[in-house]
């Protein structure tokens, strides 16, 4: 969300936490694919694990992690969340709906890029500390997790653990040059000349 | 890092420069678009006031939401939402000067289907699509990847991604196999083996005996899954393979021009002294066909195998499976033989093309769709459609009582009307079993390849293939 003129820093994001636990969060599960037909993605954030949190006759049950961490700002998933497929429309559901940040155990790569073009970042750590802190914030709701980009830190309460950002990601974040097109535009004559170097069918 | 694979090579020869960050800003040389993941992109480009960089590498197609009779297309759409996307698609392309196969189009067609059959993929580009099934078009040589659509903008905005190198691992899938056993049945045990997330970070070079054998269009439905296993792209080296089902395509020049344009493509295979990252060999001698039990792709087994006891499972993984094996209704020790079957589905960029409507023929010749079953089969595009009827491969699928629609991503992912409902189990030649993703949340969706979906059709439950046509 910038006009691409200035992009601001992500330093640090902090919040109260939602644990979602599971390995391979899919994202069909994410946002299924049904809301995908909207032309912008303004109301996605209505949609963010659409089918988990209702009922059969589309009722709120209110069990879903997001329903019962509505105040939520740090997500805290497991393994290889975000695998499927390259819909943005799924960070941009959980950006929507209030989320800054991201940790867990691993991220699939294309999510973990849509991500960084959002400017939401998102941390990893082994199990046991994911597991940890998954437990801590469903018993402390209110707890504000803080996700420290610049050092590779979250603390809660009392507690810091080191995280892992990508490199690319933690820079883009830091220095601000995570949305890229002004930056990709600022190289066109070099573009130009791979362009032209390539064979003709090919450019 | 890797050294003189073909991936090294065509990155070096697509990268532009070295970004702040690290990353490489990396040149595409085809970019695919749909109607479903590029509206949003073309309006941040116009917020900003800029134009399509290169709209002659673009290509667009209308293939997520295109209704799959003859009926339904006619416009405006009954689906609302989907008339919308496709006169927003029609504007943007209109404006920017990019080509269109759209759904009146004779080449219109499931994006990933369409860019090879017209030639548009060539060995040695970098192919980006805003949908992660682009790995497809490593079949051909070239690196596929799928993009998110804030990255659309940006090859839009300067023909161009930021992209980090990843690690190269070969994959050598070696023995032999029955030739009912497809390319499809050899990436479902690459992804047991592996699991869907061994691939992150990694780009899969294939190869091997099983995969030298391979022709493109089953090496395309190979690359195709490379996402489900984690891998943002996936390739199969050029070579006389890939030549002659280049030559003779729209957009490949003819005579000498070709010959020299194919000197060049063989050159990006990996050299003999290529350096890997990693190196991985999966043994298929034997294999026997495969379907899945769970709910990911990788939740598979060979149909003679009984579903796994999640107990013996490592134990990351025995609570999804447990999951897993309560959605879809199978029973641990037992194999999946004898589940029954209420709707079966052959298409999609995995496996839409011709030759496995032609395989799934074979099966099909002579017997009917059990009358418990629903049989939908779509194209992966019109020009597959057209070849299929005029081979009579289509009548086969008529005769048995198959619906027999227009082509694009139907049943995969449930966005045009073709949907499973409430708790019906579909066998399914597509890439996905999430829930949910055929279109209903008590749904199940069972993979397999062509054969298999036609001889679970004819049989109303999953069965080996081979023992339907033996």
């Amino acid at each position: 969300m910038t006009d691409g003129a200035t992009v601001p820093t992500v330093t640090h994001v902090s919040g109260r936490g939602v644990p979602i636990r599971g390995d391979d969060i899919d994202t069909d599960q994410i946002l299924p694919a049904r809301f995908l037909k909207e032309t912008t993605f303004e109301a996605m954030g209505e949609y963010a694990f659409h089918d988990q949190r209702r009922d059969d006759d589309g009722a709120i049950h209110g069990d879903h992690p997001l329903d019962r961490h509505p105040d939520g700002e740090v997500l805290v998933v497991n393994d290889n969340f975000g695998c499927g497929s390259s819909r943005e429309h799924a960070p941009q559901a959980l950006q929507r709906w209030g989320v800054d940040g991201i940790v867990g155990e691993s991220f699939a790569e294309i999510f973990h890029d849509n991500c960084t073009s959002l400017g939401i970042p998102v941390a990893t750590a082994p199990h046991d500390t994911i597991a940890r802190l998954q437990e801590y914030v469903e018993a402390n709701p209110e707890t504000v997790v803080e996700l420290d980009v610049e050092n590779e830190r979250v603390s809660y309460d009392d507690t810091v653990v080191e995280v892992t950002i990508s490199d690319s990601m933690r820079e883009a974040l830091v220095e601000g040059r995570w949305d890229t097109t002004e930056l990709l535009r600022s190289n066109m004559e070099s573009v130009e000349r791979v362009h032209e170097s390539l064979s003709p069918t090919q450019r | 890092m890797s050294e003189r694979t073909l991936y090294d090579k065509v990155w070096d020869r697509h990268r532009v420069a070295t970004l702040p960050n690290g990353q490489d800003q990396l040149f595409v040389s085809l970019h695919l678009i749909h109607e479903v993941t590029s509206p949003q992109a073309f309006s941040m480009l116009s917020e900003r006031g800029l134009d399509v960089a290169y709209p002659d590498r673009t290509v667009a197609v209308a293939d997520h939401i295109a209704p799959t009779t003859v009926e339904g297309r006619e416009r405006p759409l009954a689906d609302e939402t989907a008339e919308t996307m496709l006169a927003t698609i029609e504007e943007n392309v209109a404006a920017a000067g990019i080509t269109y196969y759209g759904l009146d189009s004779s080449e219109q067609g499931i994006t990933h289907v369409v860019a090879p059959e017209l030639g548009l993929t060539q060995p040695g580009m970098v192919v980006a699509c805003g949908d992660s099934h682009t790995a497809t078009h490593g079949a051909l040589g070239a690196i596929g990847i799928g993009i998110g659509t804030s990255q659309i903008r940006d090859v839009f905005a300067s023909g161009c991604i930021a992209a980090e190198k990843r690690a190269v691992r070969r994959v050598d899938l070696e023995g032999d196999v029955d030739e009912w056993v497809s390319a499809k049945d050899l990436m479902l045990r690459l992804l047991a083996d592996l699991g869907v997330d061994g691939g992150v970070g990694f780009v899969y070079e294939y190869g091997g005996s099983a995969v030298e054998r391979l022709d493109v269009e089953e090496r395309l439905a190979l690359c195709n899954m490379s996402i489900e296993g984690g891998a943002r792209s996936g390739y199969v080296e050029p070579d006389e393979t890939t030549v002659e089902y280049l030559r003779g395509r729209e957009h490949v020049p003819h005579g000498e021009a070709f010959e020299a344009l194919a000197e060049d493509w063989l050159s990006f295979a990996s050299d003999d002294d290529a350096v890997y990252d990693d190196h991985v060999t999966v043994d298929v001698d034997g294999l026997a066909p495969m379907v899945t039990w769970g709910t990911n792709p990788g939740q598979a087994v060979e149909i003679t195998e009984p579903v796994p006891d999640p107990a013996t499972l490592p134990p990351g993984d025995r609570e999804a499976a447990a999951d897993a094996i309560d959605h879809v209704g199978v029973t641990p020790g037992e194999s999946m033989q004898g589940t029954p079957v209420d709707v079966a589905f052959i298409g999609t960029c995995t496996n839409g093309r011709v030759s496995d409507f032609e395989r799934a023929a074979r099966v099909l010749e002579g017997r009917t769709v059990h009358p418990d079953v629903r049989a939908l089969a779509v194209p992966g595009s019109q020009r597959v459609k057209r070849e299929l009827e005029a081979s009579g491969v289509a009548d086969v699928f008529v005769d048995a009582g198959w619906e027999w629609r227009e082509s694009g991503c139907s049943l995969c992912i449930g966005m045009n009307g073709d949907v499973i409902y409430d708790d019906e189990l579909c066998v399914s030649a597509s890439n996905r079993n999430y829930v949910g993703r055929q279109g209903s949340k008590q749904g199940r969706t069972v993979l397999a390849s062509p054969a298999t979906v036609a001889a679970a059709a004819v049989e109303g439950e999953l069965v080996d293939v081979r023992e339907v046509v033996g």
